[in-house]
């Protein structure tokens, strides 16, 4: 048992700021992707053949170019934009440096949920506000994403979980956080323990996030 | 009111060349005030009819005229504020349902620019004319089909129109929540003096609530009129099975067969006041025959009695002829009843 505060002493500080790390990390590239992937998402499906604003070029040029950042791994992502970071930002260290790959990373695939939620809309209630004679862009806004919101949260869960994958990853361009702590500690200078405690962190933080989702979407489904 | 003029609609199928024309050259007037239905089987083309009044579908060619304005004419601005005017109400009722009933009133009314003080009386009087004031807080999956409805169908009051669409609203729902929504449309009808189009594949709403009736098939109206009308006097087969859907009483081949041999099969058709005479004791009395009676019905049209009677002649050949005769005179439409194919 001493053994045990001994060690909350020699690393509780440090796990509690890689922590912290890893929430800044997420929580500002989340809100970042969100603003991007979501308009995304959005474009995705009303460009669409056969959707409102139907135009070819817009819709495919997007697929293609979401697609290509989405076959990149992550890992090679954060290496290959480290010049355009440093030029955008400044540094391309810290948890500053990381936020633009990590934004890069997500905001497509945040597109890709978003639009996939918003397909499962239902097409006659859409159209019941077009021939209520409502504005497009108030339809979009009302309807549509209002009515998708159990599954926006649901895939908006999943892509917090996914980033804070990603966010492990970004330790080893010196973003800190918890993969940061992981990998050096653990993996470097063989102190299994750390390793152990950060990833019991990382299950309780997946858990915490999963079920807050699964709740928050039950509700916004008024079932 | 509504004014359809030559209105054509081809979808284009995924192979080039191959289109379907769903409407075909469609003309159709509706009247200030009046409940006009259009029925025929899936696939007639109903669905695309009604949703090119408000150009839900753009015709491919020919006019929309509603209230006066040329629908293919407008810009999209005035096409909405056009749209206002006409409420819709669907199979599938489509309501939000992540919103309770009360913001699925108030939402639409506020994204089409309805001040905000006016929105609550305006739920609060809708929600009341549809019977549903004590449901205000409720979300739509707790409530039943006809709830669901009765919700549409204050929705698209609120907003004040000329005109009501309704696309099949009652086919989702059971007999009775039919007749319960049909006789609401009627009441909206009659108290506010919205004009409906209804499209339907049931003759029981026609029968009910219509003044006029439009049948369609492969696209074209192929028979339109009053309902009594078009009822009592069908012009092509598929009016005639539409009209006996209402009137269940197939006489099978064999009975017709022997009947036959011994004097004619009659089915008699009573309109309006004739339906109410005793023709057939009257025809017992002045002829030298006998009458048996093989099967009867009498519906309630909108607001007239509807009958027929299928009934045995037995006599000579000249008293029989004598007999049907003077039914004919007496206003009563006769016809005699042949084995079926």
């Amino acid at each position: 048992m001493a053994n045990f505060f001994d060690q909350i002493d020699r690393w509780g500080g440090l796990i509690w700021q890689a922590t912290i790390e890893t929430f800044q990390m997420v929580s500002i590239s989340l809100i970042i992707s969100i603003i991007i992937g979501l308009p995304l998402g959005i474009l995705l499906v009303i460009t669409r053949p056969n959707k409102s604003y139907n135009n070819k070029f817009i819709y495919q040029s997007l697929n293609i170019v979401i697609n290509i950042i989405r076959s990149i791994p992550f890992i090679i992502l954060l290496f290959t934009l480290l010049p355009f970071t440093r030029f955008i930002v400044g540094t391309s260290m810290g948890v500053r440096g990381v936020i633009l790959p990590l934004v890069v990373f997500t905001a497509p695939y945040i597109a890709r949920l978003m639009e996939s939620a918003l397909l499962e809309v239902d097409r006659g209630v859409l159209e019941a506000y077009e021939a209520m004679g409502i504005k497009t862009r108030d339809i979009i806004w009302h309807v549509m994403v209002r009515e998708a919101r159990p599954s926006i949260i649901l895939g908006i869960t999943i892509a917090v979980i996914g980033l804070i994958g990603a966010t492990a990853m970004a330790g080893l361009v010196g973003a800190g956080g918890l993969g940061d702590v992981a990998y050096r500690f653990g993996h470097l200078r063989y102190e299994p323990e750390v390793m152990y405690v950060t990833i019991i962190i990382l299950i309780i933080i997946i858990q915490a996030i999963q079920s807050i989702g699964n709740v928050l979407a039950s509700r916004a489904k008024k079932d | 009111m509504i004014e359809l003029k030559n209105v054509t609609k081809k979808f284009e199928s995924k192979k080039k060349g191959h289109a379907i024309l769903a409407l075909k050259n469609v003309n159709l007037t509706v009247n200030q005030g009046e409940i006009f239905g259009v029925i025929g089987y899936s696939g007639a083309g109903k669905s695309t009819l009604v949703r090119c009044v408000n150009f839900l579908e753009k015709p491919s060619s020919g006019e929309v005229i509603v209230n006066g304005q040329t629908l293919g004419k407008l810009t999209n601005d005035q096409l909405r504020q056009a749209r206002q005017n006409i409420g819709m109400i669907f199979q599938g009722f489509n309501l939000l349902k992540t919103a309770n009933v009360y913001d699925n009133i108030a939402i639409p009314l506020k994204l089409t620019g309805i001040p905000a003080s006016e929105i609550k009386a305006r739920v609060e009087k809708y929600l009341n004319i549809v019977g549903l004031s004590d449901k205000k807080y409720v979300f739509p999956n707790q409530l039943s089909g006809g709830q669901k409805q009765r919700v549409a169908i204050a929705r698209a009051l609120s907003h004040e129109p000329d005109i009501l669409l309704s696309d099949e609203a009652t086919s989702a729902l059971d007999p009775e929540t039919t007749d319960s929504i049909l006789n609401l449309l009627l009441k909206i009808n009659r108290e506010f003096g919205i004009t409906i189009l209804l499209i339907t594949h049931e003759m029981h709403v026609i029968q009910k609530i219509c003044d006029r009736v439009a049948v369609m098939e492969n696209g074209e109206i192929i028979e339109q009129g009053n309902v009594i009308d078009v009822y009592s006097d069908p012009q092509t087969t598929t009016t005639e099975r539409f009209v006996s859907s209402i009137f269940p009483s197939d006489i099978p081949n064999e009975i017709i067969e022997e009947l036959a041999q011994r004097g004619p099969i009659i089915q008699l058709t009573f309109v309006g006041e004739s339906a109410d005479q005793p023709a057939l004791s009257m025809l017992a009395k002045k002829f030298d025959i006998h009458s048996n009676i093989l099967s009867g019905n009498i519906v309630q049209l909108k607001d007239r009695p509807f009958g027929k009677l299928t009934a045995h002649i037995q006599g000579t050949k000249a008293e029989t002829d004598k007999a049907l005769h003077y039914l004919i005179e007496q206003g009563v439409k006769v016809s005699e009843v042949k084995v079926n194919g």
